[in-house]
């Protein structure tokens, strides 16, 4: 368990993720900047905008509607913010392929980049949660003990101790948290996408959405600690319950059946 | 005194043993019982997993009270656990936690205490099964099947009472629901909350009480009721099943000692060893992720143990009907759930008496039964699993929907309609697959087993050859006996006077048509249909 | 065996009532009696039976070996020492070690025995008699006519007076037991019927432990109060807030299809009790587009948007609203305890 918050709180960690946010940002710029000009900012988020209408025009009018008012395939999204936008096409749950219940997460098919453009096009229809940056998700720092204390009063009710997930009503279920990046889980908590209520931070502090993140960092991905052996997917009896039943008690009657069998006969001579 | 010179010869065991008899009378116990016969089967072991699951428990179960502390004050915690440090807890939280993270070996023991708990009660379910399917519960053994579900129905709550204990998240959860339900109980409901709960929930005596009821009061009770089962065993010596030389009144097998000692105490170590096993690869009710109780959190899946699951099943499905006049509410939302949970389970205990009565038959039964030769018992049975196991769907809704994308609220309706529809369509589907299994072996007496080889008659005709049985094999599959159906006697007796036959009467002899009417049981081959066909008009 | 009894319509056809099977000269069914035992392999060859014997005595070797294995993996291996181990994950190599050492040291001995039951030791069948449970009619003649004796010699039949105060005392004894449970708690009295609520308390955010202020609360947003002055460090929190949490949701206006509702809101700002009015599950899935609140535990599905009447499962009466305002100092604040219990229902609840 030290050694776990140790890890995470290593300097290195924080350094790759620095690295990778500016390796995207550079990449951006790269890609996007004219050549030979070093331009303000404004220029560029024009730009990106002008980008990110035409991607928008592209994947997402036809539901969005062309401004982003709105039709009766989708929502408007005047006012979600850039953040919005990131989340859901970074989670890959936008673009929608078909309607139901819940639009589950799906392969990513924009680049950080492209997702960026949309973003800012988005942005600019309404002011709205603006993409976090780094160091409002970074947990270095942060309090995990407490965390799980709010994880449990916020969180826990849909998406489980752990953060495995859960059922809501009519088919629409809370997803696993498992693998979700700390900024989708910021996002998440900033925005609330689809069912999900948001906790904006007028209720709900960035500290404090930081606890969360550590904690879920720290109980459910790969660092996770699992003293006790297999966690059976972290649901609790009914998984613990079916492994009593097949594994416990199927192993015993194997062992039982050898036990009372008769022993070979010696074959005719 | 001419013996003083034998005694000083005899060997040191046996003077102890003598020494013992003189006092305890062992050599009369020894000689009923030393070479005492058990029969062979795999399925009169289950048993033997309850027993040794039950022995493990206990062990283990006394090791953890050496370190659990039954106590509800708040405490903050400081152990080694990261992402609880600095939380509020029960001190019964905090010592199982310090069990789990800070006693060596104290992980390992709890899980083997859990595990062992739920392979407890699945593997009484299933000896109560078999012991229902063969009608071992016949005449002599009813008082002993009793006593069999009683130590279900008490391992039940022994069960509910010790996953409380640790006041975590999940079973603080399930504490709620039961106080929840004591509320519901018209008039005096909320006296029984105040006073199990030593005022309102969650107080703080519940552990301690549940403590004293799990580790003392209920194994108490359970402790005596499995000594007076195994004395029963014995004295009712085990049934068998019907083969060569196996009368219903003999007992055919191998001795207590030695082949029993060994097989059966083999058979201690064998369980004790798989289950520790498995607590060594997997974890069971990981407490520190669930995080301490508090009544104002909660998290999704929130279930109990497995065989809590069917009464859960029943409370989730029921609709919300409340009743509110004159002043009062009648909850019946949770008092109907309350009330078939005792009566589903109540059915499965007097089925040896009600089966008895319809049958009429008050002989002694030492030969199981293969449950294709009880078509509407076995059907019965079937029915009542299929009720049993669409309660532990109900009570697992929510995972059954996130795990196979179905919606919670259409598996609950399905769960309302099954729990009605389930059984019947069980108990139509078995009665049928046992007569067809009656025919099948109608069909292997009276023509021989069919060998798969393909001849080819002078004729050009193609048949299987059949090889004949041996005696003993059609001793087998014709040793069964078979009830003729009741009949009312006539509406008239002998003397022209009008016969009173009572409602009951009319009614034991209609369940009795039920079970051995024509449409119930397949007429076993007789001597003549045998000596017919083997008289060899055919080429079968 | 009292055949007398059996109805004679029930009887199995054709058999003979006392036991088993009937031995008929030419009946090839009759049961031809057990078996002749063959020999195991071990039975015949004393090679064979000494192979069985090494394995037995193997097995008991790695039962020890085990032990040994067990002791030294306690001392060797620290109590929070996380290994990973495929496909177990980050398991304790303490837990891992002990319990398959300890796992393997039982099976061993389990098994050695059972491999010796079943190749060295005798494994001819053998056939025990069975002897009727019923007693004979003269042990039942005899315990009669005992009782019979035993029971006039007391005159309890007799002297009724002495009966009936015997059984008067015995039913009363109990009593005392029952009394002295009167104080394992509290009567009810209207304790279920309050919470801490009152009017002017400030609804205190659990995550900032800070007033709530309106502007703070934004539309589909979650957030659970608990009564100013309460905290968690209170002796009596764990009982204040299994009745006091509350779940505030702000919905438009125009959305909210009950009038009372509305009006105890405070611009669409609604407060209501957290705790399940089923069984008293925190209830607190609240899908932000739906305005449904799910229960976790029996799925009662309550809809926020219109008074929380319950819309789905097994609960049987609408959430409990708080009625809500805003203080002098911009805080929200109560106007008023809950105007119903909270919670699961109960006789008196009415």
């Amino acid at each position: 368990m030290k050694k776990l918050s140790a890890r995470r709180r290593h300097p290195l960690a924080a350094v790759v993720v620095l690295l990778l946010a500016l390796a995207a940002t550079g990449g951006l710029y790269a890609a996007f900047a004219p050549a030979g000009t070093a331009k303000a900012d404004e220029t560029a988020q024009s730009l990106a905008i002008e980008e990110g209408k035409k991607l928008y025009s592209v994947g997402c009018a036809s539901c969005h509607g062309t401004g982003g008012q709105g039709t009766t395939d989708g929502p408007s999204l005047v006012g979600v913010g850039s953040a919005s936008v990131d989340f859901q096409v970074g989670t890959g749950r936008m673009p929608a392929q078909q309607p139901g219940a819940q639009v589950p997460k799906k392969k990513v098919i924009y680049s950080q980049a492209e997702i960026d453009q949309l973003a800012a096009y988005v942005a600019s229809l309404g002011s709205g949660p603006i993409t976090p940056t780094e160091g409002q998700y970074d947990t270095a720092g942060a309090n995990i003990g407490r965390g799980g204390e709010l994880f449990r009063n916020n969180c826990a009710q849909c998406h489980n101790f752990t953060g495995e997930g859960g059922a809501l009503t009519y088919g629409k279920y809370a997803p696993s948290l498992e693998g979700v990046s700390p900024k989708h889980l910021y996002e998440a908590m900033q925005t609330g996408p689809q069912n999900m209520p948001s906790f904006p931070d007028t209720t709900m502090p960035e500290k404090e959405k930081k606890d969360i993140i550590a904690y879920v960092q720290a109980v459910n991905s790969d660092k996770a600690d699992n003293p006790g052996g297999l966690k059976l997917g972290g649901l609790g009896p009914v998984s613990e319950g079916l492994f009593a039943w097949i594994f416990g008690l199927g192993a015993l009657i194997a062992v039982a059946i050898w036990v009372a069998a008769h022993t070979a006969k010696a074959k005719k001579s | 005194m001419s013996t003083v010179t034998d005694t000083k010869k005899a060997p040191a065991g046996e003077r102890v043993a003598d020494w013992a008899d003189g006092r305890l009378g062992i050599y009369s116990l020894a000689k009923a019982n030393m070479r005492k016969i058990f029969p062979d089967h795999w399925s009169f072991m289950l048993g033997e997993i309850c027993l040794y699951s039950f022995l493990i428990i206990i062990l283990t179960g006394v090791y953890l009270t050496m370190f659990f502390h039954p106590s509800m004050n708040e405490v903050e915690y400081v152990g080694p656990y990261v992402p609880l440090q600095g939380q509020l807890m029960s001190e019964a939280f905090n010592s199982t936690m310090h069990i789990s993270f800070e006693v060596r070996g104290g992980l390992l023991i709890r899980q083997i205490h859990h595990w062992a708990a739920l392979i407890f009660l699945a593997g009484m379910f299933v000896h109560m099964m078999r012991v229902f399917f063969t009608g071992a519960f016949r005449k002599p053994r009813e008082i002993n099947w009793l006593f069999g579900f009683l130590l279900f129905f008490l391992g039940m709550f022994t069960g509910f009472t010790g996953y409380s204990l640790p006041d975590d998240l999940l079973s603080g959860t399930g504490v709620r629901f039961m106080q929840g339900a004591i509320l519901s109980v018209p008039v005096v409901g909320t006296y029984l909350s105040m006073f199990l709960f030593g005022g309102e929930f969650p107080g703080g005596d519940f552990v301690a009480r549940f403590y004293s009821a799990h580790v003392l009061l209920l194994p108490g009770i359970m402790l005596g009721l499995v000594v007076a089962h195994l004395i029963l065993v014995f004295f009712h010596k085990h049934t068998q099943f019907a083969g060569p030389g196996r009368t219903n009144n003999n007992v055919v097998g191998m001795p207590l000692l030695p082949v029993y000692m060994a097989k059966a105490g083999g058979f201690f170590f064998l369980v004790f060893g798989v289950i520790a096993v498995i607590s060594a690869i997997a974890s069971i009710n990981p407490i520190w992720a669930l995080g301490p109780y508090r009544p104002d959190q909660v998290s999704t899946g929130a279930q109990p143990d497995w065989y809590m699951g069917f009464a859960e099943g029943l409370i989730r499905v029921m609709p919300g009907w409340e009743i509110n006049l004159w002043g009062h509410t009648l909850v019946l939302g949770v008092m109907i759930p309350l009330a078939i949970f005792p009566a589903v389970l109540g059915a499965i205990a007097v089925y040896p008496f009600i089966e008895s009565w319809i049958t009429g038959d008050k002989r002694e039964h030492h030969i199981a039964q293969r449950p294709r030769n009880a078509p509407t018992r076995t059907a019965f049975g079937v029915a009542w699993i299929t009720a049993y196991f669409i309660m532990l769907v109900g009570g697992g809704n929510d995972l059954w929907a996130t795990h196979f994308h179905l919606s919670i609220n259409a598996i609950t309706w399905f769960v309302r309609i099954f729990f009605f529809v389930g059984p019947v369509l069980a108990f139509i589907a078995t009665k049928r697959i046992c007569l067809g299994l009656q025919r099948r072996d109608k069909d292997k007496v009276l023509h021989g087993r069919e060998s798969g080889i393909i001849k080819r008659l002078p004729h050009g005709e193609f048949v299987e050859v059949h090889e004949p049985l041996s005696q003993g094999e059609l001793h087998r599959l014709t040793a069964h006996e078979q009830y003729d159906a009741a009949e009312l006697p006539p509406a008239v007796d002998e003397n022209g006077v009008e016969r009173k036959i009572g409602r009951m009467e009319k009614l034991r002899v209609k369940l009795n048509k039920g079970y051995y009417g024509d449409d119930s049981q397949v007429a076993k081959p007789t001597v003549e249909e045998y000596k017919e066909i083997q008289s060899g008009h055919g080429h079968h | 065996m009292s055949s007398q009894e059996i109805p004679e319509e029930t009887l199995p056809a054709g058999q003979d009532t006392a036991h088993g099977a009937v031995k008929v000269a030419d009946d090839p069914f009759a049961d031809p009696g057990l078996p002749p035992h063959k020999p195991r392999i071990q039975d015949i060859d004393e090679r064979a039976a000494r192979r069985s014997e090494r394995a037995v005595a193997f097995m008991f070797v790695l039962s020890m070996l085990a032990t040994v294995g067990f002791i030294a993996s306690y001392v060797i291996f620290p109590v929070d020492k996380i290994v990973y181990i495929w496909p177990f994950g980050r398991v304790s190599a303490l837990n891992f070690a002990l319990g398959w050492t300890l796992g393997l040291a039982l099976f061993f001995i389990g098994a050695g025995a059972v491999h010796w039951a079943r190749t060295l030791m005798s494994d001819v069948e053998v056939a025990d008699e069975r002897h009727p449970i019923e007693a004979s009619p003269e042990t039942k003649a005899k315990v009669m006519s005992d009782f019979a004796a035993g029971a006039a010699e007391s005159g309890m039949g007799r002297r009724k007076l002495i009966r009936n105060t015997m059984f008067g005392a015995l039913s009363l004894v109990p009593l005392s037991g029952l009394v002295l449970l009167r104080d394992m708690g509290p009567l009810p009295e209207k304790k279920l019927r309050t919470t801490m609520w009152a009017k002017g308390l400030q609804l205190i955010n659990m995550n900032t432990h800070e007033p709530l202020r309106p502007e703070d609360v934004a539309v589909g947003s979650l957030t659970f109060a608990m009564p100013e002055g309460l905290s968690e460090h209170d002796h009596h929190f764990q009982v204040e807030i299994a009745k006091a949490a509350l779940m505030i949701v702000r919905i438009q206006p125009e959305d909210i299809k009950d009038k009372r509702e509305l009006e105890w809101s405070h611009e669409g700002i609604v407060a209501f009790s957290k705790i399940c009015t089923h069984v008293g599950c925190p209830i607190s899935l609240y899908e932000q587009q739906t305005h449904h609140v799910l229960c976790p535990c029996h799925q009662s599905t309550f809809d926020l948007s219109d008074g929380a009447r319950v819309i789905f499962g097994p609960a049987g009466h609408a959430l409990p609203q708080l009625r809500i305002g805003v203080n002098d100092k911009g805080f929200l604040e109560a106007l008023g305890d809950f105007d119903e219990p909270v919670g699961p229902a109960f006789w008196e609840r009415g």
